[in-house]
């Protein structure tokens, strides 16, 4: 072996030593400022590590677009639904009287919110789109109150990460404690100045809207606040990577 | 027998051309990199589109309001009137994973492609237009060289060659990625102009499915033009770097 052939071998593997070191350390400090999604494993981790974290490092104090009252649509898009399930048809029969949104996990004082307890908190909107993944959008006036509002109710224990939200329909999925504490993410009951149809999700629906359209579940009826999403049906954070969907749908 | 076989034989023979790298490792391997990431994301994008294969202007577009235009496809979702009696089965998921994860691999191998066509110079020396190319005439006999399917004398780009090129590197796939970034409600939180430029998130649909369309197109007669001008020394030049027959 001839000297500069052997000065370059050491020299390569002195760069791919320092390269994985670098990714090791940046791994860490990303895990640690929470930049790597629950589905970061697998064939497509990687795009999707890239994603969330520059997205996360972007957005965290980014709001979605709000627009004006004229540019509402027309008609808020009903999308294609599940039939009801007969618990579900129980509580509609009620009027939704015994609607109760569950909140507990990693919180100070484990609770049970009705739809009245929701509404009595001070009104807010957000006139706001929804876009589907699949490509098409509507824009809407969205009412009902933060979840902060309802976090701070609760007092969240600083160790949470997440808020895992689930449907009556048995559908869940979970956000980080960014997204759960974003002034725009919203439990809400009304749509364009009317209570929130069933079709688009009534009589409690979870807005994100700086995810796409999938991410706001339909029917929410318990909050866990959680350190972790291991635990949680097979720990990729939500149901969708399940399907073959990412948990995280900022794009 | 008077073919060109027998003309050329009787030519005095030439000695073989030393062996010339034409494109350097780097422009080798970023090629091959946006070849990958250009197929995963025509084939990924078709199946998105096909879940809504509708298209609008504006900020809002959806089944309940009118298209700018539809492709006449069958969907694969059923709330989407086609016409068409079936729905072909849902493969947004791990389309959209392998989209964005090959659009990663298209903007990082772009980086690197472009700083390093910056600091060699080859964009100025091999796509910028020469002087002697900066006329009618030029450019008149450019396009009649191509309508006639006359292949190449010189190594050397032509001018509609390095037109293409840098529409391609500096205009579409340019506009490829605002328009994709345009669609993310999450960066457009960030930063709105990406998507109020453009007139809305259905608009910056509409343009990213047409200038995949263009970009498609681009690609189908790149790889025509290779086969015209010679496949086998084309490929050994863009793979092994190296060629030595064949002339240009």
């Amino acid at each position: 072996m001839t000297d500069p052939t052997r000065r370059k071998l050491i020299r390569t593997g002195a760069v791919a030593a320092t390269g994985l070191l670098g990714l090791g350390a940046a791994s860490r400090i990303a895990q640690r400022y929470g930049l790597i999604p629950p589905d970061s494993g697998g064939i497509y981790g990687a795009g999707e590590t890239l994603t969330y974290g520059c997205q996360r490092l972007l957005t965290r104090h980014s709001l979605a677009r709000e627009f004006p009252r004229s540019m509402i649509s027309a008609r808020p898009v009903p999308n294609e639904m599940a039939p009801p399930k007969e618990a579900f048809k129980r509580l509609q029969a009620g009027g939704f009287a015994d609607w109760r949104l569950a909140v507990d996990g990693m919180v100070e004082r484990p609770a049970a919110f009705s739809l009245p307890q929701l509404r009595a908190y001070p009104t807010h909107s957000q006139i706001t789109m929804l876009a589907c993944e699949e490509g098409w959008s509507y824009i809407a006036e969205w009412i009902g109150v933060p979840l902060s509002q309802v976090l701070n109710e609760v007092g969240v224990q600083p160790q949470a990460k997440f808020v895992v939200y689930r449907s009556i329909d048995g559908l869940w999925d979970s956000i980080d404690m960014g997204d759960a504490l974003h002034p725009q993410t919203f439990l809400v009951y009304g749509l364009n100045d009317s209570e929130l149809p069933v079709a688009n999700g009534g009589p409690l629906r979870l807005r994100v809207p700086r995810q796409l359209g999938y991410k706001s579940v339909k029917f929410v009826t318990q909050l866990t606040l959680t350190d972790s999403m291991k635990s949680f049906g097979k720990g990729l954070g939500s149901m969708s990577p399940e399907y073959g969907y990412s948990w995280y749908a900022g794009i | 027998m008077a073919d060109s076989a027998s003309v050329s034989i009787s030519e005095p023979a030439t000695p073989a051309a030393p062996a010339v790298s034409r494109f350097s490792v780097l422009v080798r391997t970023t090629h091959w990199l946006t070849t990958v990431a250009f197929f995963a994301l025509i084939v990924t994008g078709f199946e998105l589109v096909i879940s809504h294969p509708r298209f609008y202007w504006g900020e809002t577009g959806n089944i309940l309001t009118t298209p700018l235009f539809k492709i006449p496809i069958p969907s694969s979702r059923n709330l989407v009137p086609t016409g068409y009696g079936y729905v072909l089965p849902d493969q947004n998921g791990w389309s959209r994973y392998l989209h964005f994860q090959a659009a990663w691999l298209l903007v990082l191998t772009g980086l690197l492609y472009l700083i390093n066509g910056l600091v060699t110079g080859r964009f100025r020396r091999e796509l910028l237009p020469a002087k002697s190319q900066f006329s009618w005439q030029a450019f008149s006999s450019s396009i009649s060289e191509h309508l006639r399917l006359k292949r190449p004398e010189t190594r050397s780009y032509n001018l509609i060659q390095r037109l293409s090129y840098i529409g391609v590197i500096f205009i579409l796939i340019p506009l490829e990625i605002w328009t994709g970034l345009a669609m993310s409600p999450s960066f457009v939180s960030a930063v709105p102009a990406a998507v109020n430029l453009l007139g809305g998130t259905q608009s910056a649909r509409t343009l990213h499915f047409l200038d995949s369309l263009l970009l498609l197109l681009f690609v189908l007669v790149h790889v025509f033009m290779v086969i015209r001008a010679g496949f086998r020394s084309r490929m050994r030049a863009m793979t092994i770097g190296t060629t030595t027959t064949e002339g240009p």
